[in-house]
């Protein structure tokens, strides 16, 4: 549900989602070095290919959108980094919506950029089960962002989605324990076998 | 959905083939705005029965569209059940305290044609683009390089990082490894997403020294594009045509 198709948003909000997605990915173009893209954009792909891989849970499944650990790690280039996933998704399986895509990138990497902002320090320097810790509470804050956000762009977009908006933040719990619980365990392990990467240096 | 390989789709042979990268992005950005902006139902179902035209014409699989929907349709779920339900207006039928009203089931069933209206000419127009002209296509619109460069990235090497991890998850299975609601499994996800990332982070650094031995200079050779041709015009026309024809149903009918 993180995928708001087109047809579904007012126009204010879609263009209002535009804007701020252009704007937030051109920072996130601006600030990655030219030496630094190629690394970006390969663990980028590393985290599209994760994204698409679904865990069974019960009798249904999630995709997870790892967005929290993309903010620890690739911090503003969390921006270019979905806008890409989104548009090779609507050529790859022709989903996604095209007019909705500015709000469907900032849904997602707004809140992953700022839960990474605030926990990437505490990750760098914590020891490893702590890491975890902020690790679990970066994804869970960056998921529970994304529905706020999404619950947030039905309820401006028409009064008749004000009950559904309401709701729409309730189907986001699986998804948030998942999260938790993977991004909390990949952090522990990435930070006992490469630290470095966690560690906010330029290194990613 | 093939991991392995990412850098083509099926070669598609229908109509829409034989037009260029950028009139067919522009052209579903075109049509998909007029139809999200349409309000009456006679309009709406006019859009439909045009998504469906561009969706033969690009001769997709039957099979494959339908998946494609089901999988919108389960995004939708929670909408279409909810609208009916919460929208006021004059109740329809009512379920103990739940009540269906004549507003909330026109809204659900506005929404409905409307989304799959646009999802199939987006499926029609790019969805059988091969990502790599996608790439050159938007280079061509002046949108940035250097994000045209991380989407390419993206394009070539997410595949790669598809079929590790296939391979990582069937060595977890060959060892005995049971999906479930169990600390243990999702202990084994965060691992196998960890490998994935510090194994990224080393192909990135091999990727860059071996771009930089090379003498990488910072920008991609891009194919040239090839001009716009006569089809394009005749489908820049069509579009065009349709685009009036859609929003004039849509307030004049």
């Amino acid at each position: 549900m993180a995928h708001i198709p087109d047809g579904v948003l007012s126009w204010p909000v879609l263009a209002a989602g535009g804007v701020v997605a252009a704007a937030a990915v051109a920072i996130g173009v601006r600030a990655l070095d030219e030496q630094r893209i190629p690394r970006v954009a390969i663990v980028a792909a590393a985290f599209f290919a994760l994204s698409l891989f679904s865990i069974p849970l019960g009798p249904s499944s999630v995709h997870l959108l790892l967005s929290g650990l993309m903010g620890l790690i690739l911090g503003v280039a969390i921006f270019p980094a979905v806008l890409a996933a989104l548009l090779l998704q609507a050529v790859m399986f022709g989903f996604g919506g095209l007019t909705s895509i500015g709000v469907n990138t900032i849904n997602i990497a707004l809140p992953g950029a700022i839960a990474g902002m605030i926990f990437a320090p505490l990750v760098a320097q914590a020891d490893v089960s702590r890491a975890a810790f902020y690790g679990g509470v970066c994804a869970a804050c960056a998921v529970l962002g994304t529905g706020l956000l999404v619950s947030l762009s039905l309820y401006a977009s028409s009064p008749d989605f004000a009950v559904s908006s309401r709701i729409v933040i309730f189907s986001y719990a699986p998804l948030l324990v998942v999260e938790a619980l993977v991004t909390g365990f990949c952090v522990s392990f990435v930070k006992r076998v490469k630290p470095e990467l966690l560690a906010r240096t330029r290194s990613a | 959905m093939s991991l392995s390989s990412s850098l083509h789709v099926e070669r598609e042979t229908g109509l829409i083939e034989a037009l260029d990268p950028r009139s067919r992005l522009i052209g579903a950005a075109v049509l998909v705005a007029a139809i999200v902006s349409l309000h009456t139902f006679t309009a709406r179902f006019a859009a439909l029965g045009l998504a469906i035209a561009l969706v033969v014409a690009a001769r997709i699989e039957p099979r494959l569209i339908v998946r494609r929907l089901a999988h919108l349709e389960g995004f939708m779920i929670l909408l279409l059940i909810m609208l009916p339900l919460t929208v006021p207006g004059q109740p329809l039928a009512s379920f103990g305290p739940l009540t269906i009203t004549d507003r909330g089931v026109e809204r659900a069933f506005g929404v409905v044609l409307t989304v799959n209206a646009a999802a199939l000419c987006v499926f029609a127009l790019i969805g059988t683009l091969e990502p790599i002209r996608l790439g050159r296509a938007m280079a061509a619109l002046g949108v940035s390089e250097r994000f045209v460069r991380l989407f390419m990235f993206v394009v070539r090497y997410h595949g790669i990082f598809g079929v590790e991890i296939r391979r990582q998850f069937e060595s977890m299975r060959a060892r005995g490894f049971r999906a479930g609601v169990r600390r243990h499994a999702f202990r084994s996800y965060g691992n196998l997403a960890g490998m994935i990332l510090v194994r990224s982070i080393e192909r990135a650094e091999r990727v860059d020294e071996a771009m930089r031995c090379r003498g990488f200079s910072g920008r991609f050779p891009m194919r040239r594009i090839r001009s716009m041709t006569f089809a394009d015009a005749l489908f820049a026309a069509f579009a065009a045509l349709m685009v009036i024809t859609l929003v004039g149903l849509d307030r004049f009918a």
